[in-house]
This record gives structure tokens, C-alpha cells and sequence, in this order.
């Protein structure tokens, strides 16, 4: 298997090979405004020793923090029709109800609201609608919309009226770019909804830049099938990337976690990612980052999606260090420590300066430095170490000591003992740890949903039945599925032993 | 008589603290809060009236959402629906309801009087039967007074409405209405057994919705002054801290239609090398440290996030939060012989003798 990574992260765009296993070759390259031109620019460097056109290449997996940037930044965005399926129920919260009013101004294209949806139990709501539905295609279409974001009422339970309705609009309004709620997954109408209305705002904009992808592959001499790396540390195929771009948004944190557990063989670790301004711990079950579980706002919007579970605190390679009392962050010179940090010429003491100045790393005018003393150095890198443990022990799902693994250009603030760490350990490329991340991604599966009159034996079995055919649409090689997890909660009110049970499994992509 | 105006910025505060005075169930107030942020920018206006400037034969109507929160995550909570239960049952008694109030102020059910106020134009009275969230109908201060437990209306947005028009207990009424809200997709707006203003001057919890706006507006000003959220709720509420920790493990199970367990602690700060086990059946009930009981029903049992002061519900709370759990006291209806036989440890299968945390 050989594989091309690539991370389009803020600063810096990564790329890496790996070969059976093997990081044969890690480069950095600035990120473009464009993007294609820094992925193009990484490409090459990569292949200066000719290692990459030497034999072909299986799949280049590419990890970028575009579209969650186009939602912050509020630009290259779509207007949206909504259609809501679900009528009389939630009327007075329509679509867009709780969006922040800069986004809606540019997202809003319409809301239209029809009777359909179902209940808890299968049980259709209302009737399907069929010709409210047409009638507001027909709208759509006298106002120009083709960016279309329809949700239902319990439709991770049953999609039939999203999908009725999706070809309904197919028919009325060419060209049209439907987004499904039911395919961006979890319970809880207004969050999924909201992830549907980001997906179809970002829908454009998707299509052009996997196409601008593809193209810079191409570009670049490789003839390899193009994968976007996923929120969840899986890929997905660039056709498929496409159509739902919103979860490719949290993709570079992940990439780094999986990176960091392949570099290092560990499955099961901590891992904490230092950068320039703060460091993020997150814990690897399974090799993958265990997920938040809860609302995350993208933007201002309220959404579920499946995004790792990190915590960041300022602590960074630029961090600002105050001597008295000793304290670190969350201020940071950022990627300003080549001139501002003291050991550079600069003004402000910062972490760097600390450890040019204790031998820690030689880099910059270790002269300047020269009036932190050794006792100086111990209590900041023992304020470190401090806030690291805390950290730590925040996000440690279990007693005992785990294994913790430093990646990225701030890690040499983790030192290597740490109190509920059996072992720091570090790792070659780690600093590029998020490129080979992209590179070893998998394909996935996920169900959430509830089961009713099945025992809970059944309902896992079932629940891992529609995992594995999801993954397997997704481009994934059944034979390789595993799951990776399981959680099963039963419904407190709900008659019928209600269980609402979460499944998710990871493949290897399957061979072209 | 005064009437206060609430603003926004109280409906915001009100949805924090009720949903910290849910002791862990209730369900979240968010759909609530911005229902009543699109009835304000459609320039709706809600009053509080307090219970003491009720005449004696006024007609209050109570009004809670009943069901799953799951499927309220779904069938989103619609303004109109609760207004419309309070209109039914003014029809079906051919009462004029003066004020309106909750059943209960823990957590979402303490938003729907305002929502009903905001459509009918009556005042919401400064009052709930529960001062907190609680499981079960009989669960109630106006149980507790023996008062009458029916008529209730239940309505569907459907246009699905029914009666319950007799019934011999508050027992019954909970089964009987909990059929209907089954039927219905497990989710029903419902106006109480009216109650007249006597009964609430007597019988309900005072000041509740007040002080849930309180507790919420010291968080909310402590969150954005980046001080300490707890350390600002004891400021304004006469409580105590039970304990600082992590979670360490939760246990749930769903037995007769309740979400039962346990959740595990290991102590930091002053409880370092002490664990803390709290058992709920939708809401927090007893509280034990290092095995004894040290807090139970009806004092009210908080868990709250340490560092944002948030309420932790007992359908979220997951393995490695960092919580504080603080009590709140109950209101004195509760702490008679009468009042401890409907939700005193016992009520909730526990034999042990109910002690207040806030006994001296």
C-alpha cells in the first residue's frame, strides 16, 4: 500500500508518503490563499528525490480546514431553500430559527414547511405531502435556489419522507443540490437540521475545491484516486466528500490524533498535540479520538457533529511567560516567535526563549537568553508539566496510568514524566503527525438510533448491520469492518424497552 | 398590585437557573428559551404576577409539558400547544384563569407558563408545585394539600385533544394521562387541575420562577466576569457545597418508563481520596459519601459543571466531568410527615430516614 497524506492546515500545508507502513518521506509547504497552489507546492517538494513517481500510488487522502473556515469566516457560501418535513409540529421553530443574524442574512434563500415526519416508533406523523412538497419545489425554483437542505421529523429513525421528497424537488428544480438530514445522522431535529443547512451552504463551494483537488493531483503526475479526510479519522471518496463537506470540518485535530497513534503503534493513548499557541489532549480508544457527545457550534450554529473530544489550553511553543509568580498563556506571539520571542531578538519571554535558554532546544541567540537561570527554566517547564498533568487527568476516561504521546513543534514543554502518565513518548515526524494522520485514514459506518421491542443482544446486532452497510457505501472493503464502537442508553418514558443504540465501524477502503 | 415586567436578559437567566433547579432531570430549556425569543421579536411581553395579590376565588391554571425529552428533541416544543391546553380547559370549565403558573421550575417545564402568557395575555404567577423538577404527578405540593387531582387537558399539535375529567387519585392521574401522552407519540401539553387562588396562596411553592431567575443571572454574570459560578450561586441561595469532583462512572438503566442509576465520584480539592455515589431516577435523589447518605429528597441535589457552573442532567453526565454538587433547600411543604411520605427518601424505595443537609 502506498499512500499520499496531505494536511491543509492554517499555516502550514503537509504532505507525506507512506509505504508499507513506512513514513518514507515528510514535507512541509506554506498554505495558499488558493490552497491548490501550497498543495501543489508540497507535492512537488515531495517527489524532489523522485520517491513518489517512482511506483504508483494507491489513494492520496487529503485533510483541510476549508469549509469549517468558509462558515467563520462567512464567505463563498450558497443561499439555502429549507424544506422542513413535519408540519403542524415545531412550527413556531422554523429553520435558521437560532442562527446567528450575520449567517442567516447570507445562508437564508427561503423556509418552506410541509406536513410529514415520523414518530419515536415508525408511526408516520402526518401523511406525506407530495404536492405541498411540489408547490414549494416550484417556489425554489422561481427564486433561483438550487441549494436545497430538507429535514424530517425523526428521520434517522425513517428517511422514506426526506427521500420522497429529495426526488420530487430533483424533478422540479434542475440541477438542484439536495442535502438529506437523515445523512448527517443524530437525534435532535434543530441540530441535525442545521448541519443540513451548513452542508447545502457549503455545497458549491465543495464541489469546486475537490474538483480543484483532483486537478492539482492530477497536476502533480499522481494517478490515484482522491479520499477527504472525515471529522471521525475515516475518509471518504472525494464524490461522496463532496456532497457532505460538513464532515470533513474537524478533520485536522483528528488526523493529528490518528497520526500520533500510528507513528508511535499505540491504539490506546493521550495524546497531546502542542502548536504554537495552545495544545490539545484528546484520547485515542481504538486508535480513533474518542468523540465529544454533545452540541457543537460551528460558526454560531448549534450542530451534533461527530467531532473528537479535545481539550485545549493555552500552552504553546509561542506562549507569553510571566516570571513572577511563575505563569504561562493563554497569550501567545504566535507565529510571530521568530521576531518577537526574546531569543530572536524580540521582546516577549515566551516558552521557546525558556528552553533556548536551558539547552532544551538549540535554536535563535541562546547570549540573549542568558539571565534565566537554571532555577528560572525549572519552575516554568514545572508550571508546564502542571498544567499538562491537569489536563491530562481532565480528559483520562479511566484510573491508571495511560501512555501519552507528544506530537507537533511545541513538544518539547511535555517532559517525560508526568504524574498519571505511564510513558511520554515521542515520535520521528511527529511533527507532521497530522499529514500522516490523512494518510492511514479509514472508511466508517455509523448508526444512532432506537429500537424498540428487540432485546439489547438484537438491537446491537441490528444497529451494527446498518453500520457496516454504510461503511461499505462509503467506499469501504467489507471484509475489513470492525467496530470500534458501541453505546446503548435506554430511553427513559418510552414504552416498548425503547434502547437508542450508537454503532460505528471502520474499514479499509476498498481496492479500485 | 405590581406586575413586573420580565425582559429577555430574566427569560435567558430563568433558562439557566431552571435548569439548574431541575436536580438533574426537567429537561433542557433551550427550545423553550428561543420560543420565547421569537415571541419577543414578534413583540410579545410576558408579566409576573406574585401569588399574595391573587383573590381568594381566582382561577390559576397550571400547565407543564408531559412526555419524553428524546422526543421533544423532535416534535420541538411549539408556543402555541401550551396556550392552547389552557384555552381547553377554560372552555371545558368555563373558568377565566387569572394567571398562569408552572407545574414544575426545574428545568424546560419552567418556560411553558410564559410561553401560554405570551399568547393569552395573562400574567405568569411566581409559583410551581414542585419548587424543583420531580418524576411522578403525585410528586406535588398540591398532593401533598390532598387538593383535587382532575380535571386535566391534554393536547397533540395535531389538533389530537382530550379530557381527563375524574379521576380518584393523583395516582391515577398519572396513569391515566400518561396513556394518552403514549398515545399521542409520547409527548403531550397539559394544563393541570385548575386551582383557585386560595389553594395557591396555601399550597404552591412561592417565588420560584424569581429565584430560578436569580440563580441563573449570578451565573450568567459570574460566566461572563470569569469568576466563580458556584461561589455566586451560594451568594444568592442559602446552599451548601456536598462535594468537588470527577466522574468516575455511570450506570443507567430505564426500568417502568423512569431512567434509573448511579453515578460515581472521586473527590478533588478538600473530598481528594473520598468517592461520592449519587442515585437518580430522572432526578438526583440520594447523595452518599464514602457510603453514607448525606443528602436526599426533597433537599435538592445539584450537579454542576465546576468551571462554566452549568447544570450536568442525569441523561448527559458522562465519565470524566468535573462537577461540584451542591445542595438547595426544600421548600418547608415538603419537610411534613405528609410531605416526606410523597418525596422523601422512602417514596423513591429508600429506607432510610430523610436528614436534611441543612439540619444543624
Amino acid at each position: 500500500m502506498r499512500r499520499v497524506g496531505i494536511d491543509v492546515g492554517g499555516t502550514n500545508t503537509d504532505a507525506v508518503l507512506i509505504e508499507e507502513g513506512k513514513v518514507v518521506r515528510a514535507v512541509k509547504a506554506p498554505t495558499t490563499e488558493d490552497v491548490t497552489s501550497g498543495i501543489l507546492e508540497a507535492l512537488a517538494k515531495l517527489n524532489e528525490t523522485g520517491v513518489v513517481a517512482a511506483k504508483p500510488v494507491d489513494a492520496v487522502m487529503i485533510g483541510t480546514t476549508h469549509f469549517i473556515n468558509a462558515v467563520v469566516q462567512r464567505r463563498s457560501l450558497s443561499k439555502v431553500a429549507a424544506l422542513r418535513l413535519g408540519m403542524p409540529a415545531s412550527a413556531s421553530l422554523p429553520p435558521f430559527c437560532d442562527w446567528p443574524a450575520d449567517l442567516d442574512e447570507i445562508v437564508r434563500g427561503g423556509v418552506w414547511m410541509v406536513e410529514g415526519g415520523h414518530e419515536y416508533d415508525g408511526r408516520p406523523f402526518m401523511p406525506f405531502d407530495a404536492e405541498g412538497v411540489r408547490r414549494a419545489a416550484r417556489e425554489m425554483k422561481a427564486k433561483g435556489l438550487k441549494a436545497v437542505a430538507i429535514s424530517a421529523i425523526f428521520s434517522p429513525l425513517d428517511s422514506s419522507h426526506e427521500r420522497q421528497a429529495a426526488e420530487i424537488i430533483a424533478q422540479e428544480v434542475p440541477g438542484a443540490v439536495i442535502t438529506c438530514s437523515a445523512d448527517l445522522g443524530r437525534i435532535g431535529l434543530l441540530e441535525r437540521e442545521n448541519a443540513g443547512l451548513l452542508n447545502a451552504a457549503l455545497a458549491d463551494l465543495a464541489r469546486d475545491t475537490i474538483a480543484a483537488f483532483e486537478k492539482s493531483i492530477r497536476d502533480s503526475g499522481i494517478n490515484a484516486p482522491l479520499f477527504i479526510t472525515q471529522n471521525d479519522g475515516t475518509v471518504a471518496e472525494a464524490a461522496q466528500a463532496a456532497k457532505l463537506p460538513v464532515y470533513s470540518f474537524a478533520s485536522g485535530a483528528t488526523n493529528s490524533m490518528r497520526g500520533a497513534a500510528y507513528l508511535s503503534g499505540l491504539a490506546d493513548a493521550m495524546v497531546a498535540d502542542v502548536g504554537g499557541t495552545t495544545t490539545d489532549i484528546g484520547q485515542l480508544r481504538n486508535g480513533f479520538p474518542r468523540e465529544a457527545n454533545s452540541v457543537v457550534e460551528v460558526g454560531g450554529v448549534r450542530t451534533l457533529f461527530r467531532m473528537p473530544d479535545l481539550y485545549s489550553f493555552g500552552l504553546g511553543g509561542g506562549s507569553h511567560v510571566s516570571l513572577d509568580p511563575v505563569k504561562i498563556g493563554p497569550l501567545s506571539v504566535g507565529y510571530k516567535l521568530m521576531k518577537e520571542g526574546i531569543a530572536f531578538g524580540g521582546k516577549q519571554l515566551t516558552t521557546t526563549d525558556i528552553a533556548v535558554a536551558s539547552g532544551v532546544l538549540g535554536i535563535g541567540d541562546k547570549s540573549r537568553v542568558a539571565q534565566y537561570d537554571a532555577e528560572t527554566c525549572k519552575r516554568v517547564f514545572a508550571e508546564a508539566k502542571r498544567m499538562v498533568e491537569e489536563a491530562v487527568d481532565r480528559m483520562k476516561t479511566e484510573a491508571g496510568d495511560v501512555p501519552l504521546v507528544a506530537v507537533g513543534g511545541g513538544a518539547f514543554l511535555i517532559p517525560d514524566e508526568l504524574e498519571g502518565v505511564s510513558k511520554v513518548i515521542r515520535v520521528e515526524h511527529g511533527d507532521c503527525a497530522n499529514a500522516v494522520g490523512a494518510a492511514i485514514a479509514q472508511v466508517s459506518g455509523e448508526v444512532d438510533q432506537i429500537f424498540r421491542d428487540l432485546t439489547r443482544a438484537e438491537a446491537l446486532a441490528k444497529a451494527t448491520e446498518i453500520a457496516n452497510d454504510r461503511a461499505v457505501a462509503a467506499g469501504a472493503d467489507r471484509a475489513t469492518l470492525k467496530t470500534i464502537e458501541t453505546e446503548d442508553m435506554p430511553i427513559a418514558y418510552l414504552p416498548g424497552n425503547s434502547l437508542r443504540v450508537r454503532v460505528r465501524v471502520v474499514g479499509d477502503v476498498a481496492a479500485a | 398590585m405590581q406586575l413586573r415586567d420580565l425582559t429577555l436578559d430574566d427569560i435567558e437567566s430563568l433558562a439557566v437557573g431552571a435548569w439548574i433547579l431541575g436536580t438533574g432531570g426537567g429537561g433542557s430549556s433551550y427550545l423553550g428559551l428561543l420560543n420565547m425569543r421569537a415571541l419577543y421579536a414578534e413583540g410579545h411581553r410576558v408579566q409576573l404576577m406574585q401569588p399574595q395579590d391573587l383573590a381568594d376565588d381566582d382561577w390559576v391554571a397550571a400547565v407543564s409539558n408531559m412526555g419524553a425529552p428524546l422526543v421533544g428533541q423532535e416534535r420541538l416544543t411549539d408556543s402555541r400547544t401550551i396556550a392552547r391546553a389552557v384555552q381547553l380547559m377554560e372552555e371545558h370549565t368555563g373558568y377565566h384563569f387569572r394567571g398562569i403558573m408552572a407545574l414544575e421550575i426545574g428545568g424546560g417545564n419552567a418556560i411553558q407558563p410564559l410561553m401560554a402568557a405570551a399568547h393569552l395575555k395573562r400574567p405568569v404567577i411566581d409559583a410551581d408545585m414542585m419548587g424543583r423538577a420531580y418524576p411522578e404527578a403525585q410528586m406535588t405540593s398540591v398532593a401533598v394539600g390532598d387538593l383535587k387531582p382532575y380535571p386535566l387537558t391534554t393536547v397533540d399539535v395535531r389538533g389530537l385533544e382530550a379530557v381527563v375529567e375524574k379521576v380518584p387519585s393523583w395516582k391515577w392521574m398519572e396513569r391515566v394521562s400518561r396513556k394518552i401522552c403514549v398515545e399521542y407519540g409520547s409527548i403531550a401539553s397539559t394544563c393541570k387541575a385548575p386551582r383557585t387562588g386560595a389553594e395557591v396562596k396555601q399550597w404552591c411553592i412561592h417565588g420560584t420562577t424569581t429565584k430560578a431567575i436569580k440563580i441563573g443571572a449570578a451565573v450568567r454574570k459570574a460566566q461572563k466576569e470569569h469568576q466563580d459560578p458556584i461561589a455566586a450561586i451560594l451568594a444568592v441561595e442559602p446552599g451548601k457545597v456536598l462535594y468537588k469532583g470527577k466522574v468516575v462512572d455511570v450506570d443507567r438503566r430505564a426500568t417502568e418508563g423512569f431512567l434509573r442509576g448511579r453515578t460515581r465520584f472521586e473527590g478533588s480539592d478538600d473530598w481528594r481520596g473520598t468517592q461520592m455515589e449519587l442515585d437518580f431516577q430522572n432526578e438526583w435523589i440520594v447523595a452518599r459519601l464514602d457510603g453514607e447518605p448525606i443528602a436526599m429528597s426533597p433537599d435538592l441535589i445539584c450537579v454542576l459543571d465546576s468551571v462554566s457552573g452549568e447544570n450536568v442532567g442525569t441523561e448527559t453526565i458522562r465519565y470524566g466531568q468535573r462537577v461540584t454538587v451542591i445542595a438547595l433547600p426544600p421548600p418547608p411543604v415538603f419537610l411534613t410527615e405528609r410531605g416526606l411520605h410523597f418525596v422523601g427518601p422512602r417514596a423513591f424505595n429508600y429506607d432510610i430516614d430523610f436528614k436534611s443537609v441543612f439540619q444543624s
